[in-house]
């Protein structure tokens, strides 16, 4: 095992699916010679040279269109998003275009696309540059979404994502990328749709998934000091969301905490908390508690930025307040 | 408007007698079964929107048959004529808008979502301009696998005043990509006019922005829109690099079922119908003592029972099973 950064994990994913099969193309902005905006893809240009590691101009619709062209006519395409922000100007390829394609036309074809995307906020970027828009994209059906909280589970679910059949919102957490964690020496995928509980405990199910993994686990380490020992689901993927080991946690526990970076509204917290109180609700001790961004347009200024999003303390906050 | 005066047909080298009386019956197909859909439309049997392609027929017809089996062809929601010039079975294409089990997409795409990859067709496409994007990437899997085909987009004038078109355009060519660009120009985007929409009147000036070679002909004459077609095909081959053609055309029909249709009046669509593309090209087979009466006589009977037939096999063909709701939205899991 050895340790690694999660962007060096995304990187060798990437690299060993490119190695491995050459319908594997990387395009996105400044993918090639610059060698990506988060220095992903450095050295991949020089390596596979200008077909496979394709610069693109600005143009995001055209960015995950053609990805999308590609896989349905058989490459194995991975586009890159230099933020999830930009999204939105390609939303209607990857939600009306990925995400249907294959059901609308009774199942002919197939869209296998990997579309990486760079999100979360806590950098001062403001307020067009900081989102979490998970939630939205995991509301269509016909597209999978994926959001790691570890080296481990990026380098996995990333190769799966390549080589699975249909369209994957892949979403890395711009403030992960410098986040230590052990990756087996060997091949290894991870399944996409499948919940893993990233720390054993007996008190409280706190659900969470990306940078919130994170914070919840140094979470645990404060309350683990007042005896307190909360589980941590991670949920991995949005889209399949796999609820089982959720509710097998919860009804041990009998209470949840679920933890986003995204808006309280509307968002995975809400879904959670729903399935759980829908498929377990006599199992229900205490009510659900959501921690979540503030339902602001997150602000530049360091001190209110932070003030916005989701602490270490909220999380061992809303532990303590369902016990 | 916009509009040029029809050139004078001629006979193309490339072109037998037997390819000529196939056109003309996949043209007489097209229009008929749409008549024929426009009335089980009225009559309920049809849902949601369905588009016409009545008066465009020549355009599918004379670029799709100068195509070769790996070239791609994908288009807009406007998309009865190049289902059927791809070769799809009308009965397909009628179960389809019928919404049953044995339709091109299952019953599950309509109208504007008609496709069968087997045949190389790619859809149907209804967010306008969205499947350029697709198409340049379908051109661009096809040059890095080192195939020779073409993929062949086709879209309305309505098309290049998005985003879309000109992101792809741009990179289709910037990348040297075999893409056949056509636009079939029918003069109006929904109800409104080109020249209310679009800021050169010329569509074609549109691909000089981007260094892309280019050309603007007259659509209503299936032999002249062929030989086009087959030029530009062997320019995007021999070039390395996209193609664009404008298509000048007319659609009879309003833009959907649901038109009222105040933005033209009706003299110019009679004016347009003097040209009717069906009626150009049965002249041209008589005139030239290419074929008898009786010959395409014969051939309208055929159509005609071969889209009666069509309706009653879509009409006796089974809904999708229930189970078929949540089938095909993932390919794996």
């Amino acid at each position: 095992m050895a340790v690694i950064t999660m962007r060096e994990a995304i990187s060798q994913a990437l690299w060993e699916e490119m190695e491995r099969d050459e319908r594997v193309i990387i395009l996105g902005e400044e993918v090639g010679v610059w060698g990506g905006t988060y220095a992903v893809t450095k050295g991949f240009y020089d390596h596979f040279g200008p077909e496979r590691v394709r610069d693109t101009p600005i143009a995001e619709a055209v960015i995950v269109g053609a990805a999308n062209g590609a896989a349905m006519a058989g490459l194995r395409p991975v586009a890159e998003l230099m933020t999830i922000n930009f999204a939105f100007l390609a939303m209607d390829q990857i939600v009306n275009h990925a995400a249907k394609l294959r059901y609308m036309f009774g199942g002919q074809m197939s869209v296998p696309v990997v579309i990486r995307a760079v999100g979360g906020g806590g950098r001062q970027l403001g307020a067009t540059h900081s989102q979490t828009p998970d939630a939205i994209f995991a509301h269509f059906p016909g597209l999978k979404v994926v959001a790691p909280g570890t080296p481990h589970d990026a380098k996995g679910l990333l190769k799966a994502a390549i080589r699975g059949e249909d369209p994957v919102l892949f979403i890395e957490h711009a403030t992960l990328y410098q986040f230590r964690g052990e990756v087996p020496d060997e091949d290894y995928l991870e399944p996409i749709g499948v919940s893993k509980v990233q720390r054993p405990g007996s008190d409280v199910t706190v659900v969470a998934y990306s940078k919130t993994l994170q914070h919840s686990l140094q979470a645990a380490e404060q309350l683990a000091q007042e005896g307190i020992q909360i589980e941590i689901v991670d949920l991995r993927s949005l889209r399949p969301l796999d609820m089982g080991p959720v509710l097998e946690s919860f009804k041990r526990t009998n209470r949840a905490v679920i933890v986003e970076e995204g808006w309280r509204s509307y968002g995975v917290g809400a879904e959670v908390a729903a399935r759980i109180a829908e498929q377990a609700f006599d199992y229900l001790d205490a009510p659900i508690r959501r921690v979540a961004q503030a339902e602001v347009p997150l602000p530049y200024n360091q001190a209110l930025e932070q003030m916005a999003l989701p602490q270490v303390d909220d999380i061992v906050s809303a532990v303590r307040e369902v016990l | 408007m916009v509009r040029e005066t029809p050139a004078r047909t001629r006979e193309e080298a490339s072109m037998d007698e037997r390819e000529m009386l196939r056109l003309f019956h996949e043209m007489l197909l097209i229009r008929r079964m749409e008549e024929e859909s426009a009335r089980l439309y009225q009559e309920g049997k049809i849902g949601g929107f369905l588009h016409l392609y009545i008066g465009q027929e020549a355009v599918a017809s004379g670029i799709i048959s100068a195509r070769r089996p790996e070239d791609r062809v994908i288009t807009a929601y406007r998309d009865h004529g190049a289902a059927i010039a791809c070769g799809i079975p009308v009965r397909a294409v009628m179960a389809e808008l019928l919404g049953k089990a044995t339709g091109t997409s299952k019953g599950k795409g309509g109208s504007m979502h008609l496709a069968d990859v087997k045949r190389n067709f790619w859809g149907g496409h209804a967010i306008v301009g969205a499947h350029l994007p697709l198409a340049t990437g379908m051109a661009l899997a096809d040059k890095y696998l080192g195939k020779d085909g073409v993929t062949i987009c086709m879209f309305g004038d309505g098309a290049t005043n998005i985003g879309y078109f000109h992101e792809s355009l741009n990179l289709s060519m910037v990348w040297k990509l075999p893409v056949l660009w056509v636009c079939e120009n029918n003069q109006y985007g929904m109800g409104t006019a080109v020249e209310r929409a679009s800021a050169v009147g010329e569509i074609r000036q549109k691909a000089e922005g981007y260094n892309m070679p280019n050309r603007r002909i007259q659509g209503m004459n299936v032999l002249e829109v062929r030989q086009a077609a087959e030029e530009a095909l062997a320019a995007v081959r021999d070039n390395g690099c996209p193609f664009f053609l404008e298509v000048l055309t007319y659609r009879y029909r309003g833009h959907s079922m649901g038109d009222p249709e105040r933005y033209r009046p009706s003299e110019e669509v009679q004016r347009w119908q003097q040209d009717d593309p069906i009626g150009i090209f049965r002249n041209h087979l008589l005139g030239e003592g290419l074929f008898e009466d009786e010959v395409l006589s014969a051939q309208e009977a055929g159509v005609e029972q071969e889209v009666q037939q069509a309706i009653a096999f879509a009409e006796a063909s089974a809904d999708p099973p229930p189970e078929a709701l949540y089938q095909d939205i993932y390919k794996e899991g």
